[in-house]
């Protein structure tokens, strides 16, 4: 199966990607752009299912740093 | 005594922190590989900086889980020192041997100047032979380098005495202009409670001679020897 992990940072954290990106979509027109955040997504295959309390932990662990970061899993199976 | 230079496959100023306890201060220091699994021998660690794997998915994330940093985990918390300059501050972080993170700088740009540091905390195993309050100046060289950490830890570092360098002006002052990437509180290296795990952004490593623009640097390493010295005697 294959499933995401979504990394964003957290909403108190300051995100100057997201800044940047938001003037620049307000430069381009859309002059009603709200808080634009960047974060990303860690796409996984696997060989059948993972251990689910396993991948949690590995995302904790090292996909997302948690004094920064949230993230979330989307996959068909898990959650 | 020997003080063990870590290098990780993206490391870049390995040699500079080699150079400065070999030529600058005439003790014995070797390079260790990420993939050793003991760092048996050795008296202190530097984490050096530059890019460790890449930087990828967070900088310094990789190089946590590394074998080496198994073994330089255990050693900080029975005591041994750890310095890690930039890359290597962005490892303690992830490893959890230091509090907070390093984000993307404020301005987005990779900062490569001079700065000026205050001196906070001349408790640690690398700031024993510095004046509290002093004010050094060595370069930051990085993109990732402004400290987070939330409001409770931020105060419980501060309380603590573990904000070691806070970036400021020529006269000493933690002015917002001084603050080159977004750091809080003007934050440029911190402590661990013991002082003996320290990180910092700016690079005393290349800040160790006259030639180089400064020789404030050197102090640090100094201090790291007169640590191991007094725990020797």
């Amino acid at each position: 199966m294959k499933l995401e992990v979504v990394v964003m940072p957290k909403r108190n954290v300051l995100d100057p990607q997201g800044v940047a990106v938001r003037n620049a979509v307000r430069e381009l027109g859309l002059s009603n752009v709200g808080t634009v955040r960047v974060g990303k997504i860690i796409e996984i295959e696997f060989t059948g299912e993972p251990d689910e309390a396993k991948l949690d932990e590995i995302c904790r662990d090292l996909l997302c740093n948690e004094v920064i970061e949230d993230y979330r899993i989307l996959g068909a199976v898990l959650k | 005594m020997k003080i063990a230079v870590v290098r990780f496959p993206g490391s870049n100023c390995d040699q500079d922190c080699l150079r400065a306890l070999t030529d600058g201060l005439g003790v014995k220091a070797e390079y260790v590989w990420h993939k050793e699994t003991s760092i048996a021998g050795f008296d202190a660690v530097i984490l050096p900086g530059g890019f460790s794997y890449g930087d990828y998915l967070r900088c310094g994330a990789i190089a946590g889980f590394s074998p080496v940093m198994q073994s330089v985990i255990g050693a900080a918390h029975a005591g041994m020192p750890v310095f890690g300059i930039c890359n290597g501050f962005q490892i303690l972080c992830e490893t959890g041997l230091l509090r907070g993170a390093l984000i993307r700088n404020r301005s987005l740009l990779f900062l490569c100047q001079p700065v000026y540091l205050k001196l906070e905390n001349n408790h640690t195993a690398f700031t024993r032979l510095s004046e509290q309050g002093a004010i050094l100046r060595m370069p930051i060289a990085h993109g990732e380098g402004a400290y987070y950490a939330d409001d409770q830890t931020l105060k419980e570092l501060e309380e603590g005495g573990q904000v070691v360098f806070r970036y400021v002006n020529e006269t000493g002052q933690p002015t917002p202009e001084a603050n080159p990437n977004g750091s809080r509180n003007n934050i440029a290296g911190i402590c661990n409670p013991a002082g003996n795990v320290l990180g910092l952004m700016p690079h005393p490593d290349r800040s160790w001679e006259g030639r180089l623009g400064s020789e404030d640097g050197l102090q640090l390493f100094k201090s790291l020897v007169d640590t191991l010295l007094s725990v020797a005697a």
